[in-house]
């Protein structure tokens, strides 16, 4: 199995254990990512909130150019990413006068027809690679490690556009991690959003938020919780510091990327996955777990 | 068109047995003409027989209900025929015959005392769909102790002496020897000039609410359910008990228009009686749960009936039930309560409630089966599979088949008031059809509806 790859700005920077992690799980499993030659950035927030034709360029470019190297998919790792890429190709088919403007301001030799479909890494693995090839594939795997499946918002909604799972009832990151040998833990708020960007300008309000997510998957007992969004995993980890200021009974939970999970399920060597970024160092409960190998915490 | 060769048979066909159904027999019955009235399920009565009390009047459902029932198993023009189905209708007005599968109870009805020796000594225990799985039955059942017919049927899937081959403990307690096993489908062939369809309503289904739940958390339970928690013949015999640990909540949140009123996602219509049965649920949990607090989440309240916005003032001003105007965003378990939350658009707040229980009002949507009857019959169904009538303003109860009519939650959601005066008018109309038949027995009036 063979697709582009859409890495992001992020995972380039500073996620590179995300993307480190998400090429190497893809490739134990078959899963070739041919990195998406020149690709420029998704544009992030912008595309989606104007009205501007052109802001849906940046991320046009990219289908365009995945259309002209003759792939069919665009794999992404990042749910933003993912959802801005997938929005604007779901935009670009349904409305062909603007598809039409773009493909005459990019100037390329073919223009785009909407034939790509922009697909995330948990849908590949699930659905193309298949659970039962992941569970075979999953040694050592992660011996019963409780863990807590994070959505946030982008890898669900809206809905009909995103197309995933449920974004009442998400499972497709439960899955998983359940082929990988985890013992996936139930809470609420699964698919609650984390606060995002208010981190930056007002974290009193992202912190309750934050916070609601973090007790509910500790109080079902995960010891790490995972996502695929580089800025839930960022604000979920860096508000621990203050959590346990705010909070007296707060206890710190990791928080994981899934393809960092899937390397250590796999037997693959972690070292470049990125673990002392982490604010809150999740090697003593992967140590705890048994999961971490040889590799001793810190 | 083309004219029938015999005179119109002055015989009606009622499909459905809830209240609807039984009045329309009722009233035909009464005024001398047979009607056969058929059951999907083993004795009659429908959903108005699951409910505790009516509004406005606090009445008890099963105390006004079981004299109609009792009148429609005895009476002499009504042949009843529960726990079948129509598989088929032929001909046309005046002359309609239809096919009727009644399924093998397992019991010679006929001889059947209705003792309940084969009930107490059954072993096996089931959810019961008719308390909403909030209690069990056995697997040889009726419905509930005032079932009329008062006669059990067994229920194969579950029975042993069907699944595991030995038991035949019912066999050998009957005093009658009326236990069956090797019983089989009975066909039955009737005729009939005009039919009235009254096959009622079903719930939303709450899987489809993944924001309330799903239908996974065991204390966010269905208004109909709180009927039979309410109910005095229920699984908790009247007392509030909720499912998960069977303990009296104290603090309730309704939830209005679970389902409904929302084009996005789910119903786009209001299901009519949720604000009355919701303001009536509150009122009964506070008399039964003094110390309790009950929450309402209504976008607005509809109290369009006489002594209905009386009833709900009522609800608020001396029950005390505090309505919260907007909407539930998430309903999610959170160790032993059940978190709402919703947002109150007078006060401009979001709300968190940590509940012991959720009741959700949700959305009346037509049974499957009345599509099937309806392409049967050639009438028509609304986009949501309610059967249409000839004219909403003109001829409510009509349909645009001749000789074909409807009346109850079929239609559309209604309350128990406007469905009995629906079913009696259904009547009127199948009368007035008999009667110019009498006059005219040759011509049949294909405009006549």
């Amino acid at each position: 199995m063979r697709y582009f790859y859409f890495p992001g700005c992020t995972l380039e920077t500073k996620a590179v254990g995300f993307n480190r992690s998400a090429k190497e799980a893809a490739g134990a499993l078959g899963v070739e990512l041919v990195t998406l030659p020149e690709w420029n950035c998704c544009g992030a927030t912008f595309p989606l909130s104007t009205d501007n034709v052109l802001d849906l360029a940046g991320p046009a470019r990219n289908l365009v150019s995945t259309a002209e190297a003759g792939g069919d998919t665009l794999a992404v790792a990042c749910a933003t990413c993912f959802n801005v890429l997938r929005r604007t190709n779901h935009f670009l088919r349904k409305h062909p006068d603007t598809l039409e403007k773009l493909n005459a301001f990019l100037e390329r030799p073919q223009p785009y027809a909407g034939q790509v479909e922009v697909r995330h890494l948990l849908d590949i693995f699930v659905h193309d690679v298949g659970l039962e090839a992941i569970r075979r594939r999953a040694v050592p795997g992660l011996g019963g490690l409780r863990v807590a499946a994070y959505y946030g918002c982008m890898l669900l909604r809206p809905a009909d556009e995103i197309a995933l799972d449920d974004p009442e009832r998400p499972g497709i990151m439960d899955e998983l991690l359940a082929a990988l040998g985890a013992e996936v833990v139930d809470y609420p708020h699964r698919g609650e959003c984390c606060g995002a960007y208010l981190t930056v300008k007002s974290p009193e309000a992202s912190m309750p938020m934050s916070y609601r997510i973090l007790s509910a998957a500790g109080r079902a007992g995960a010891q790490v919780l995972a996502t695929a969004c580089p800025l839930c995993q960022f604000n979920l980890d860096w508000l621990q510091a203050r959590l346990r200021q705010q909070y007296a009974s707060y206890q710190p939970l990791p928080v994981m990327y899934f393809t960092q999970l899937m390397g250590l399920a796999f037997g693959l060597d972690p070292a470049g996955y990125g673990f002392e970024q982490h604010y809150v160092d999740p090697r003593p409960a992967l140590a705890q777990a048994g999961v971490l190998g040889g590799i001793r915490s810190p | 068109m083309e004219r029938p060769a015999r005179a119109p048979i002055a015989h009606a066909l009622v499909i459905g047995a809830g209240i609807a159904g039984m009045q329309a027999a009722l009233d035909i019955a009464n005024s001398g003409y047979p009607v056969t009235l058929v059951e999907k399920l083993p004795s009659i009565g429908g959903r108005m027989a699951q409910l505790s009390e009516t509004f406005p009047t606090l009445d008890c459902a099963q105390c006004i209900l079981t004299p109609r029932t009792v009148e429609v198993g005895r009476h002499p023009n009504i042949h009843l025929i529960t726990y079948a189905e129509v598989e088929d209708i032929q001909g046309e007005p005046g002359h309609f015959r239809a096919r009727i599968r009644r399924r093998a109870a397992g019991v010679r009805w006929d001889i059947c005392t209705g003792c309940g020796a084969c009930i107490e000594k059954c072993p096996t225990r089931v959810p019961s769909d008719f308390d909403m799985g909030l209690g069990r039955r056995k697997a040889i059942y009726t419905l509930s102790p005032q079932a009329v017919p008062n006669k059990p049927v067994i229920d194969k899937e579950h029975c042993r002496y069907f699944t595991q081959g030995k038991c035949r403990a019912c066999e050998k307690v009957c005093p009658t020897g009326a236990i069956a096993y090797d019983q089989e489908d009975e066909l039955l062939e009737i005729e009939a000039g005009a039919i009235i369809l009254a096959t009622g309503y079903e719930l939303y289904d709450v899987t489809r609410l993944g924001e309330y739940g799903a239908g996974q958390v065991p204390d966010v339970i269905s208004g109909l359910a709180f009927e039979r928690l309410l109910s005095a013949s229920g699984p908790t015999a009247g007392k509030i008990r909720r499912p998960s640990d069977g303990r009296e909540p104290k603090e309730v949140v309704f939830v209005q228009c679970a389902g409904s009123r929302d084009p996005e996602k789910a119903m786009p219509y209001c299901s009519t009686i949720c604000c009355m049965y919701t303001a009536k649920h509150a009122m009964l949990y506070r008399h039964r749960v003094p110390d309790g607090q009950a929450y309402v989440f209504y976008i607005d309240i509809r109290t369009a009936g006489r002594r209905y916005e009386e009833f709900l003032q009522r609800a608020v001003e001396e029950d005390r039930v505090l309505y919260l105007r907007g909407k539930v965003s998430r309903i999610f378990r959170d160790g032993e309560k059940v978190v709402v939350w919703g947002a109150d658009t007078l006060s401009g707040q979001q709300v968190e409630i940590a509940a012991d229980m959720v009741v959700l009002a949700t959305a009346i949507v037509p049974r499957p089966e009345t599509r099937r009857l309806a392409e049967m019959l050639g009438i028509e169904v609304d986009a949501h599979g309610f059967l249409r009538e000839a004219n909403p303003n003109l001829a409510p109860v009509s349909t645009c088949r001749p000789g074909v009519f409807v009346a109850g939650t079929a239609v559309g959601p209604r309350d128990i008031p406007e469905t009995v005066a629906q079913a009696s008018a259904a009547a009127a109309k199948v009368l007035s059809l008999f009667a110019r038949w009498q006059l005219e027995p040759e011509v049949v009036y294909a405009g006549q509806s």
